[in-house]
């Protein structure tokens, strides 16, 4: 009952959380760019408005995926409140990437498309990071159940500090930020039209908006998994990141996929396997 | 619904469309995204993606050429939906309008909800514009819920 209770009010307030931190965001990026910017509830009335608008989809297929894509991914921020298995949650979140990608796919635009392989690209850079980070979860606690860190007293990133930098990486590609926003963009129209996302509108789109709110809680949350004790410790440090990433992606340019996979295959895997591999070869945490 | 109709006004997003503009408005409208003008303050998104615009804003005149182009884009967005008709062209053809090739104003092929005079029109104007678009919005949304 208590797990029900938890996992109702997740659904209900992830998303409340994640459209302000995104409207938060839009505030801040602009006072980067020395303009006054949207107001901070921007992020709710676009979503209202587009589930105002004309419902115009594509094909059917098309809102399967999306609604797939949502559910996978609110199921994998659940699973994570409630002290689930990292590596549970790693492959949820990879197969509601994917039905994200098939989603792009099913509609014959060329855009779309590109989008779409962008976005595999970019799953492609992030998976191993995610599963090295479930393993050194693993190394550390002997577990890889998020809710036995509570049990700890030394945080994560004492011990996975490499791991954590990594994870920074890859944070800047799941919240689509510059450098790496390749397959969309929050940002004006580029070469992609919007990729991905250019066949979905109205409230189709809003329900892509709203997985990306909930995707954002959930990456924010794996940052703050370094830190639970105190819990506001890990709060504060998710908010540190968030905060990186607008400043990067102010001050960064967009680059090219192969840039992105290189840099994630050498720098991004080469800071977990030494960090595992220091924790292996000190012969301490492993149960 | 009133919620709903209240977000419409605070989110516009824009869809730019050059007909047969000599480029001049195009600049004015793109220095409305600028720090100076900065039309984001209004929730107003270029977005470059008819399927997620409301707002289409079309500066030159419709050539024989460009009319498919602006109906198939007229045709994409989804309800509700305005257009911004911004320069002397868009308005009636302008200096243009008896080339050869030219139907004239956005008016011959499409029907335009807001005209923004002005050779070039300036960013403030066009501003202007695209909040009585928003009226219009408004006022569209209120006779489909009548209906």
């Amino acid at each position: 009952m208590k797990e029900f209770i938890i996992a109702l009010l997740v659904i209900i307030i992830a998303p409340l959380l994640g459209g302000l931190l995104s409207g938060l965001d839009r505030v801040i990026s602009a006072r980067m760019q020395s303009r006054v910017g949207p107001p901070l509830m921007q992020p709710f009335y676009d979503l209202l408005k587009l589930l105002g608008k004309e419902p115009l989809a594509a094909n059917r297929r098309q809102v399967t995926w999306a609604l797939a894509y949502l559910f996978l991914i609110a199921a994998s921020l659940v699973l994570f409140c409630l002290g689930g298995d990292l590596l549970i949650i790693v492959f949820t979140m990879a197969f509601a990437a994917v039905c994200f990608i098939l989603g792009g796919f099913s509609a014959k635009s060329p855009y779309s498309h590109i989008g779409s392989q962008r976005e595999l690209l970019q799953m492609l850079a992030y998976e191993p990071v995610l599963i090295l980070l479930a393993v050194g979860l693993h190394l550390q606690n002997g577990s890889f159940m998020v809710g036995e860190l509570f049990h700890q007293t030394r945080p994560l990133l004492a011990s996975l500090p490499l791991v954590f930098i990594a994870l920074l990486i890859i944070l800047t590609i799941k919240m689509r930020k510059s450098p790496f926003d390749l397959s969309t963009s929050h940002h004006g129209h580029q070469e992609l039209v919007k990729g991905i996302t250019t066949e979905y509108s109205g409230p189709f789109l809003a329900l892509i908006e709203i997985t990306h709110w909930y995707e954002l809680v959930l990456v924010l949350g794996l940052v703050a998994m370094f830190w639970t004790s105190p819990l506001w410790a890990g709060l504060v440090l998710a908010f540190m990141a968030f905060f990186l990433e607008l400043v990067i992606d102010n001050i960064c340019a967009r680059l090219t996929w192969d840039f992105m996979l290189k840099f994630t295959w050498s720098i991004g895997l080469a800071l977990c396997l030494i960090n595992l591999g220091w924790i292996l070869a000190r012969g301490r945490g492993v149960m | 619904m009133g919620m709903i109709n209240k977000s419409r006004i605070k989110s516009p997003w824009l869809l730019h469309y050059d007909g047969s503009s000599c480029n001049g408005c195009d600049i004015e409208v793109l220095a409305c995204l600028t720090p100076v003008y900065d039309v984001e303050r209004f929730g107003i998104i270029n977005t470059g993606n008819p399927k997620h615009a409301d707002i289409l804003l079309i500066t030159g005149g419709v050539n024989r050429r460009a009319a498919r182009v602006v109906r198939n884009l007229y045709e994409q967005m989804p309800h509700p939906k305005v257009v911004v008709a911004v320069g002397a062209c868009a308005c009636s053809g302008g200096i243009f309008h008896d080339c050869y090739n030219m139907l004239g104003g956005i008016e011959k092929v499409i029907p335009v909800d807001v005209y923004v005079p002005g050779c070039a029109a300036r960013p403030e104007s066009i501003i202007d514009g695209v909040v009585q678009a928003l009226n219009v919005l408004e006022s569209k949304t209120g006779k489909e819920a009548a209906v």
